[in-house]
């Protein structure tokens, strides 16, 4: 439940809430960014999302080395993954 | 070096291997990962193999799955048995025993338990489904609790009145300390937490160098995160140094996040102890709703019965967790004891020691044996 999952920011949909939209494991969904306030925070950066709340912007790089680390966890991964696609942040 | 082949630099990785058997020179130096998720990478990987015979790494409490006391999970089972409620988990605490099963048994004898995969996801039930209680059980250490407390804020302003929290959230310093503190340890320095100290930073782990005078790494999850802080804390040792460093600078900062930190000061205040599995009772090592939040709490709005229940007899997780045996030293390792059939909870998160060795690291240290290597 620990895991920290790269994903790719795609538009901010929800100021108040502090929603945006981010690619994440081949799927879109919203996260909230709410708690990187003191950056801003753009279309096509990536960060590292935990339960659903993005915990620190990375780079292109980091981002691909993180995902090549969950990606050989396995199941542990795909677990995490089936429970992304089905979350319905709003 | 037949397992760094795989790794995503194997001429770093050999280099860092190199510089370790020079710096350890020959001594014995035992350090210890504080998180589940370095545990996960090093079984992961077989690093315990790539590491000279005296260099060894021994696993902490830094796995919230596995430190969550059996009477906790009794509680959580008490409420989401409760008419009316529907109670919504992140996935690993489901198979999680307590002394008559697991959320997963209570489920198949009907209580409506589901899985979410963020505190938000479980706001929004409570919006969609308004004549239902809707529990969300919070587990996790530094990382998670920002998380549930930007959601109950959330909860408050919009006046979700069928929301409230089951909070287990727990903080990294105190078992950091208390084991210190054990007589049964002798370690001489700590890998630290990496996502954790995205939120609470390096500050808090000084108290490690300055009153023990024992180095502290912070670092990432890759093998090589884990071996180049491996050598920094050799480098220190070496030196005579005892520092709080940070390999992880690709994502944490010395300050942390102070508005995570703000946020849970406002929505959290700590509990005077909290009982860890196999630690005992902790103080001020978990956290409670504040009062400002306690409509949303969900021990003040259902009846918990709070009882304290002893681990089974046949569970090491305890020494599992302090470090004082290995995963395959548990008698019932692998037998009574497997990830389908968890009686511990370190069988049962990815992070916990004892899944992450029965998935990968047995596999590496039948295969170090097979070749002769360091076992
Ligand atoms: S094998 Fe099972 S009971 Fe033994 S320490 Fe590990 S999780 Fe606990």
């Amino acid at each position: 439940m620990c895991l920290g999952i790269p994903g790719q920011v795609v538009e901010l949909v929800d100021a108040n809430n502090q929603l945006a939209k981010v690619e994440v494991a081949g799927v879109r969904r919203n996260i909230n960014i709410g708690l990187l306030d003191d950056v801003a925070i753009e279309p096509g950066d990536w960060v590292l999302i935990h339960v659903g709340f993005a915990m620190a912007v990375i780079d292109e790089a980091e981002a691909a080395r993180a995902l090549e680390g969950l990606q050989l966890m396995g199941q542990a991964y795909r677990d995490e993954v089936a429970l992304v696609r089905e979350s319905r942040i709003a | 070096m037949r397992f760094v082949d795989e790794y995503r630099d194997p001429a770093a990785a050999r280099a860092l291997v190199r510089r370790i058997a020079t710096l350890s020179n020959g001594k014995r130096f035992a350090f210890m990962e504080v998180c589940g998720g370095h545990t996960h990478t090093i079984y992961r990987h077989g690093i315990e193999h790539l590491l000279p015979d005296g260099v060894e790494l021994v696993h902490g409490p830094g796995c919230p799955v596995c430190v969550i006391p059996m009477g906790r999970i009794d509680d959580a089972i008490a409420v989401a048995e409760q008419p009316g409620v529907l109670f919504t988990t992140f996935g690993d605490m489901m198979r999680v025993p307590g002394s008559s099963g697991s959320l997963l048994d209570a489920k198949a004898r009907g209580a409506d338990v589901r899985f979410v995969y963020s505190p938000l996801d479980a706001l929004r039930l409570a919006v969609d489904n308004p004549g239902r209680e809707v529990v969300f059980f919070a587990v996790g250490f530094e990382t998670t609790a920002p998380s549930t407390a930007v959601t109950l804020r959330r909860a408050k302003a919009e006046g979700v009145s069928n929301f409230s929290v089951f909070c287990n959230h727990v903080t990294i310093v105190p078992p950091i300390k208390a084991i210190l503190d054990s007589p049964d340890l002798r370690l001489d320095g700590f890998l630290g937490p990496g996502h954790v100290s995205t939120v609470i930073g390096q500050r808090p782990y000084r108290f490690v160098a300055e009153q023990y005078g024992k180095p502290l790494v912070t670092a990432g999850f890759e093998p090589l995160d884990i071996l180049q802080a491996v050598e920094m804390l050799l480098v220190q040792c070496a030196a005579g140094r005892a520092d709080v460093e940070n390999q992880y600078t690709r994502c944490v900062v010395e300050e942390g996040n102070p508005r995570a930190l703000a946020i849970m000061a406002e929505v959290f205040a700590l509990r005077p102890h909290f009982e860890w599995r196999g630690l005992g009772f902790i103080s001020q090592s978990a956290l409670r709703l504040a009062d400002a939040y306690a409509d949303f709490d969900a021990e003040r709005r259902f009846a918990v019965p709070g009882v304290r229940v002893a681990d089974p007899k046949a569970c090491q997780c305890g020494e599992v967790l302090k470090g004082v045996i290995k995963p395959w030293q548990c008698k019932v390792f692998g037998t009574a004891c497997t990830p389908e059939t968890p009686i511990g909870t370190c069988m049962v998160s990815s992070e916990g020691a004892c899944a992450a060795y029965y998935n990968f690291g047995r596999l590496h240290r039948e295969a170090a044996l097979s070749v002769g290597a360091r076992a």
